[in-house]
């Protein structure tokens, strides 16, 4: 039997995966209903300060080697999340939560941190890479040290909960913005975001697809950027990643794992294999270690010189 | 893992035909093998507005029909559109209805349900089974497929109108519960408003006879991935559990019959 179980930032883990901003994170029922299906944690969709419109349809679309998407961060707010998700997901908690925050200003990113940490997540996962709100609020603060050091700041002054910031590969050196972050009082990352923005068009109706016209790129295609970006992130501050990225697979995520990742975030690995891929996933992971004699799964982390 | 089938690109489809069925109802008729099953749905992209799910009212591999009702901005768009103008679709999505050979179902319908449901019976009577066919709506002209159904052998038509201007006066489900009485009915199959089709399953449970239903709930991706049609208390997907579902899941579900969410996953009571 190979040990899946660790520690992240001081929170229990029954198994590295989460399940990834974005995906299947409306309800608490729904973020259960994935912890049934064999996810060691959870994550929300992006939390705003107010409600927040997302973009008309067509927001996303998949093929066999890469999905697209611009939702837009639809969200209910900060209310719901305070009066509906949390107290829900907490009544009978089963796995650790994430609460993912984003805002537009640096100080909402402060006021959101201070807010949701009454509703008592295990950890927050601030969003500052998501690329499909540039068009409206200019470059992601994750693409300039300066702005993803003062988010991490103004989150750090308001919260004793551990903070991970989201960081984005759509970026010169990730390593300068996640050295930044930590000296900031970052506690650990999650990496990476969607690859992009990119663009496709439907030839016949000659539009884009997205209403957005373009949006961030995941799936398989996207793991061997992750696996880059984690390598690097991950040799530079050792602290701990929630590795995510184009991981469908158990081996998927043992190869993250070799470059630092702690935990595997999972969100397009949906489309694929439906939500019981959570446990699917968890099972190859234990048949690799079984076969390559792994005890314990923290034995991999980092491996790769 | 195989990746190999996973394409949700939507196709660009001509329309070829529209049917106008009543002053805010079309039927858009595409010619494309969807090979969609009757109950599932196929999201509609009305190309520079809006993509929305739509159940499919007929398909025969060569062509298929979409029955849509006007009811907010992106159908109000779609209306503008002319026959030779294209739109894209993606699906078919979902489960579907299934019937058996030697079977005898009553479906039931309030409005627009009426034809996802023409479609359940065209597939069924083209393997024996024996349909009632219930519809009902406010008043004679939202009576959808009526002139449709009637020109199929083997189908008994069941109308009602709220305010009587044809057929039984009031909600068709007291029809069927006078029916179910009367006849021995296999299976009900629903399509229509939620509290219109608590109450089948309510009736059809009371009959002890077995019941699905066409739940619908706001969805953006339609292929179970942005978790919008979550339903409470499961958190399952109606776009990948249903849209067809047993009534006996569906009773089971917190929100059935209470409220529905909207684009920002925020309820509304009925």
């Amino acid at each position: 039997m190979t040990n899946l179980e660790l520690e992240f930032c001081g929170v229990h883990f029954e198994n590295p995966t989460v399940l990834a901003s974005g995906v299947l994170g409306v309800t608490a029922s729904s973020l259960k209903n994935v912890v049934r299906n064999g996810a060691g944690g959870v994550t929300t969709k992006s939390i705003w300060l107010t409600e927040h419109i997302g973009h008309n349809n067509p927001t996303m679309f998949g093929t066999s080697s890469y999905f697209m998407n611009a939702v837009g961060l639809s969200d209910g707010g900060l209310t719901k999340a305070q009066e509906e998700t949390f107290p829900e997901y907490n009544e009978d908690k089963k796995a650790p939560i994430i609460a993912n925050i984003v805002a537009s200003k640096i100080d909402d990113f402060g006021e959101l941190a201070e807010k949701i940490t009454i509703s008592d997540p295990d950890l927050i996962e601030i969003n500052i890479s998501c690329p499909n709100v540039e068009d409206k609020y200019g470059k992601p603060f994750a693409c300039d040290r300066g702005d993803a050091a003062s988010v991490t700041r103004a989150v750090r002054g308001k919260t004793r909960k551990p903070i991970i910031v989201k960081l984005s590969p759509n970026v010169n050196n990730i390593v300068e913005i996640a050295q930044a972050c930590a000296n900031e009082g970052a506690d650990g990352f999650c990496l990476i975001n969607t690859v992009g923005p990119g663009m496709a068009i439907d030839i016949d109706l000659r539009r884009p697809i997205l209403t957005n016209k373009v949006g961030g790129i995941s799936g398989p295609a996207i793991k061997p950027i992750a696996v880059k970006h984690i390598y690097d992130v991950y040799k530079a501050t050792g602290l701990p990643i929630i590795g995510t990225g184009g991981v469908m697979t158990g081996e998927d995520a043992i190869e993250l794992m070799m470059v630092g990742a702690r935990l595997i975030g999972m969100g397009t690995m949906v489309y694929y294999r439906g939500v019981e891929g959570f446990g699917k996933v968890v099972k190859e992971m234990e048949a690799w270690c079984k076969k390559n004699g792994v005890k314990n799964i923290e034995d991999i982390i980092g491996v790769i010189p | 893992m195989d990746v190999k089938n996973f394409d949700t690109r939507p196709v660009a489809l001509e329309i070829k035909k529209i049917v106008v069925e009543n002053e805010s109802t079309n039927t858009y008729i595409f010619e494309y093998p969807l090979n969609g099953k009757p109950g599932q749905f196929v999201m509609l992209w009305i190309p520079g507005f809006d993509e929305k799910p739509f159940s499919i009212a007929y398909d025969d591999g060569k062509k298929f029909w979409l029955t849509i009702c006007k009811v907010g901005p992106a159908t109000e768009e779609l209306f503008r559109f002319k026959v030779g103008d294209k739109v894209g679709i993606r699906g078919p999505f979902g489960t579907n209805y299934e019937v058996k050979k030697g079977e005898h179902i009553a479906v039931i319908s309030g409005g627009y349900g009426a034809a996802p449901m023409y479609f359940v019976t065209r597939e069924a009577l083209a393997k024996g089974v024996k349909v009632e066919f219930l519809t009902g709506a406010r008043n004679e002209d939202l009576l959808l497929y009526r002139e449709r159904v009637k020109g199929l052998g083997g189908v008994n038509l069941h109308l009602s109108t709220d305010d009587g201007s044809v057929g039984h006066k009031g909600y068709i489900t007291h029809v069927l519960e006078k029916l179910l009485k009367e006849k021995k009915i296999d299976k009900v199959f629903a399509c229509g408003p939620e509290l219109m089709m608590k109450a089948v399953g309510e009736i059809a449970e009371k009959a002890d006879v077995e019941c699905q239903m066409s739940v619908e709930k706001y969805m953006k991706c339609g292929f179970g991935v942005c978790g919008q049609c979550a339903v409470d208390d499961t958190g399952e997907l109606v776009c990948k559990k249903g849209p067809v579902m047993p009534w006996k899941y569906v009773k089971k579900l917190g929100e059935f019959g209470k409220y529905h969410r909207d684009a920002q996953g925020k309820k509304h009571y009925f």
